[in-house]
């Protein structure tokens, strides 16, 4: 499918999904609730089959989150960027999608990590690069670090 | 500077052998001096040049260093090559303990000296490794050449050679 198609198709199954072509991607923007209906179907519909999580990750934007998911099928050849808002940003938390993608499990992890969203019925959400007793998420805009050299 | 092979002391040669007139001091540091086993560590780009003056273009086998050590029990020198992180940090420490007296340590470039121009100031970044054990010599750099590596090392051995042996603190043994 071309982007137009994609458009049209996610909007048949999320009318709420907001669409932005200016990336090297068809981006497309939804609410962290709207995330696990949509993704499910991207990846069970034979018209999307999105076979492949090539990215994981999240954007601190201060006052909210946004979750970002790289799908793309091997199939149809065909690529979306999903950014998922979180406006929780204090409790943030989201389904996971790593029934659906197991490498998710991994990335998932590496994001509680260092921001500190809770994915919610993921099966072994622990630190994955720091230390357990890690105080805080260091890639939030607001982590203070104690050991900063100040010049 | 006195040569690494430079024996300290007179031989008086007498009809059945000799007799050796030296201070004790000079032979241990001699001994020392000339026989430092490096422990394998390396944590990153440092390494590669650590290897590099192993080798046999730089062969620091010429300056008694060729016994790298897979266990730090059997080790008497680290250097500490490339960046120490916070979770690398007590594991750096513990392998330093386990090290018997005497021991010293190296820190060559710039991460390890300050926590590097890479991830300096970073929240995983061990800000310089002398905040977890003592340095005896730094070498700045990023990574140092072989031929620094090798001057810091004959470095250490002219430290080592100044050492007191019955002198030495408890404080600086620990």
């Amino acid at each position: 499918m071309n982007n137009e198609e994609l458009k049209s198709s996610i909007s048949a199954i999320l009318p709420t999904a907001i669409y932005d072509e200016t990336g090297e991607f068809l981006n497309v923007n939804i609410a962290s609730e709207e995330l696990y209906p949509l993704i499910n179907e991207l990846r069970s519909k034979n018209e999307f089959d999105f076979d492949y999580l090539f990215c994981l990750t999240c954007i601190d934007w201060k006052y909210h989150l946004i979750m970002v998911y790289h799908l793309l099928s091997k199939t149809h050849q065909h690529t979306i960027v999903l950014k998922a808002k979180i406006s929780n940003r204090e409790n943030s938390e989201i389904e996971t999608v790593c029934n659906i993608w197991r490498t998710a499990e991994m990335l998932e992890r590496e994001v509680f990590d260092l921001f500190g969203v809770k994915f919610i019925n993921h099966p072994d959400l622990r630190r994955l690069f720091l230390t357990d007793d890690w105080n805080g998420y260091p890639l939030r805009k607001d982590y203070v670090d104690e050991n900063m050299i100040s010049l | 500077m006195e040569g690494p092979m430079t024996f300290p002391g007179q031989v008086h040669e007498t009809a059945d052998g000799g007799i050796l007139v030296t201070k004790l001091d000079d032979v241990i540091n001699w001994a020392r001096s000339n026989s430092l086993w490096p422990l394998v560590f390396g944590t990153s780009c440092c390494a590669i040049e650590m290897m590099s003056a192993a080798g046999a273009k730089h062969d620091w086998s010429r300056f008694g260093f060729e016994v790298a050590r897979a266990t730090p029990r059997q080790a008497d020198l680290i250097i500490v090559a490339g960046t120490i992180v916070m979770k690398m940090a007590p594991v750096l420490k513990r392998l330093y303990d386990q090290m018997p007296e005497p021991k010293y340590v190296i820190a060559m470039g710039a991460c390890t000296i300050s926590g590097g121009p890479f991830f300096y100031n970073t929240y995983s970044v061990v800000k310089g490794v002398d905040h977890v054990i003592p340095v005896d010599v730094y070498i700045p750099g990023c990574p140092p050449r072989p031929e620094a590596l090798l001057h810091s090392m004959i470095t250490l051995q002219e430290k080592i050679k100044h050492e007191q042996y019955f002198k030495k603190k408890i404080e600086d043994v620990r």
